[in-house]
């Protein structure tokens, strides 16, 4: 970036974490607005146009993994490379790796995308990338791992801060997530079979496919909580030693967890037993961090009345409460036997991903963006309205796929005096239409608050630019004179 | 010899071991992190690390542009060099 250089506080190279930022707020737009169409094709299928590429099939990847992948993944990158540096008050390690890192991942999502449109997939939920993709992802990630740690091994300060033992968490499972899951049989360039087989794949897919919940989206972005609200509250954590059993009790049992994807089928019953088990058992841990996250407030609540990025941060930290309350209770057998294959699991998903991943995400960025451009937020009122266009969003989001979800799961379940099924499924989808409308009204909610923090941070950015021009005027006009 | 080995090989052995490993293992954090005055003190004198960074004081980043910058340019001028 050009005006890197001019910047004053390039003790740390935050070149890369400009340019991550930049990237995770352009996937974030590309990838919530194919969430908003996709939702629209559900309640009017007509918005197909019966053309192959626009289907739900081949959309719904494309939206899953620009937000998870494109979107969250850069402000992990963005964040985690910010807080290394800062916490270990050392410069990047291998700058031109760092910067692979960027091209590598940027250019990885963007393929997996158009992949995706021509139909090339390998039909793994969360992991649909063909081979040839996998193994550059790989590659990225191996670099990360390097940058990262050799980062914290130049550190000046002794100890290591507990979000880097979150982010370290989440790059070392990560990688150990992706190798496994995607081991496969290629066939030609664009198709593989996988390794595994049966039930044992389904296993493997959904120990994958939960842990990319639990590392990808749940410990990173802790690591992301446990810098960016101390930081913007301007008080210290509330508990150390609580993020510490919060860090080790969470890394150990989310691992046991993703066998409660499979509850009712060929899966052994002990499995989806123990699963179960453990997915109750994170909710301390879970409730632990969040409370930890919250009560770093405690004194200061006021700031939630004066300070929106404090709002973002805090309301996350409620949803993040929130979906690991509803993930345990779905994770019962018996609850699961209504919600699965219903509306209810999209819902849950969106609550954490939405209320939490985007939130604290949100939040982060509002903290650095002016601490990168070394300027201020171009507004606040920008940053109050994106923050209600948001929870609206959010709010309705998740309640009307409750309705449309249990109200699902409860006519899939019933039956007549005769022990006939009492609703055909073509009623259950006629049922779901209303909720699927304001289920769509409430991402494009979302979408447009999205927008309005584009256009907050456009003006941010231009500011920053002018205000460097102002600067360098003040000096050659100093230098004239002298 | 190490017939003995077969016995973490049923799985009725191997789950209740490996459960007591863990627990063990949780329960020794749990101490470690809770015990000890000096231990506490030293553990929570961690949580101010990212307050204690070098920051430059920059008292401008407090605020949002759009309210004060007329403000800002107007108590700043620009200094005009001669020849401007």
């Amino acid at each position: 970036m050009a005006q890197s250089s001019a910047l004053p506080a390039e003790q740390y190279n935050y070149d890369i974490v400009r340019k991550f930022t930049i990237m995770a707020m352009v996937w974030a737009v590309l990838g919530m607005s194919v969430g908003v169409y996709i939702a629209s094709e559900l309640a009017w299928p007509f918005l197909n146009y019966d053309i192959p590429q626009l289907t739900f099939g081949r959309l719904r990847p494309v939206h899953t993994t620009l937000v998870i992948f494109g979107f969250g993944g850069s402000a992990l990158f963005a964040t985690s490379y910010y807080v290394v540096q800062r916490t270990c008050q050392a410069r990047l390690a291998f700058p031109w790796l760092a910067e692979f890192t960027f091209w590598g991942w940027t250019g990885g999502v963007a393929l997996g995308a158009l992949t995706y449109v021509s139909g090339i997939t390998q039909g793994r939920e969360y992991a649909e990338f063909e081979w040839p993709l996998d193994i550059a992802i790989t590659l990225v990630w191996v670099s990360y791992f390097a940058v990262y740690v050799e980062t914290l091994r130049r550190r000046s300060q002794p100890h290591i801060y507990v979000a880097n033992w979150f982010y370290l968490a989440f790059i070392l499972a990560v990688a150990l997530l992706h190798i496994f899951n995607n081991l496969a049989v290629p066939v030609s360039l664009t198709k593989s079979y996988s390794l595994f087989a049966g039930v044992q794949d389904a296993m493997t897919q959904w120990w994958y496919g939960h842990n990319a919940v639990g590392f990808f989206l749940t410990a990173a972005f802790l690591g992301m909580m446990y810098y960016f609200v101390p930081k913007q509250a301007g008080r210290p954590v509330y508990s150390y030693r609580l993020s510490i059993i919060h860090f080790w009790a969470l890394i150990f049992l989310y691992m046991w967890a993703g066998g409660h994807h499979l509850h009712w089928t060929s899966l052994p019953d002990w499995v989806s037993t123990l699963a179960a088990t453990f997915s109750i058992i994170l909710l301390m841990p879970s409730w632990g961090g969040m409370i930890n996250g919250i009560m770093t407030l405690s004194g200061a609540w006021d700031k939630l009345r004066s300070d929106p990025i404090m709002l973002f941060l805090i309301t996350s930290l409620s949803f993040y409460g929130m979906s690991t309350f509803e993930g345990p209770l779905m994770s019962l057998k018996s609850v699961n036997a209504l919600s699965h294959y219903t509306d209810w699991t999209v819902g849950h998903v969106h609550s954490g991903a939405l209320g939490w991943v985007a939130l604290v995400s949100f939040g982060s960025f509002y903290h650095l963006i002016p601490r990168l451009w070394d300027t201020k937020m171009y507004s606040e009122k920008l940053i109050y309205i994106h923050f209600w266009l948001a929870t609206i969003g959010i709010v309705l989001y998740i309640t009307s796929l409750w309705v449309a979800g249990i109200g699902q799961g409860l006519m899939l379940r019933s039956f007549d005096d005769y022990g006939n099924l009492a609703y055909t499924f073509i009623e259950t989808v006629e049922f779901m239409h209303t909720p699927y409308v304001w289920r769509a009204l409430g991402g494009a909610f979302f979408v447009a608050g999205v927008l309005v923090m584009v256009y907050n941070m456009a003006m941010t950015l231009r500011a920053a630019g002018r205000e460097r021009v102002d600067e360098e005027a003040r000096l050659a006009a100093k230098l004239a004179k002298a | 010899m190490f017939d003995w080995l077969q016995w973490f090989t049923h799985m009725e052995h191997s789950k209740p071991l490996a459960l007591v490993l863990f627990f063990g293992a949780f329960c020794g954090v749990l101490i470690y992190v809770f015990t000890g005055k000096n231990r506490a003190k030293r553990l929570e004198s961690y949580k101010y690390m990212p307050l204690d960074e070098e920051e430059p004081q920059r008292p401008e980043l407090d605020g949002f542009a759009r309210d004060d910058r007329r403000a800002r340019i107007e108590t700043n001028p620009i200094p005009q060099g001669d020849g401007q």
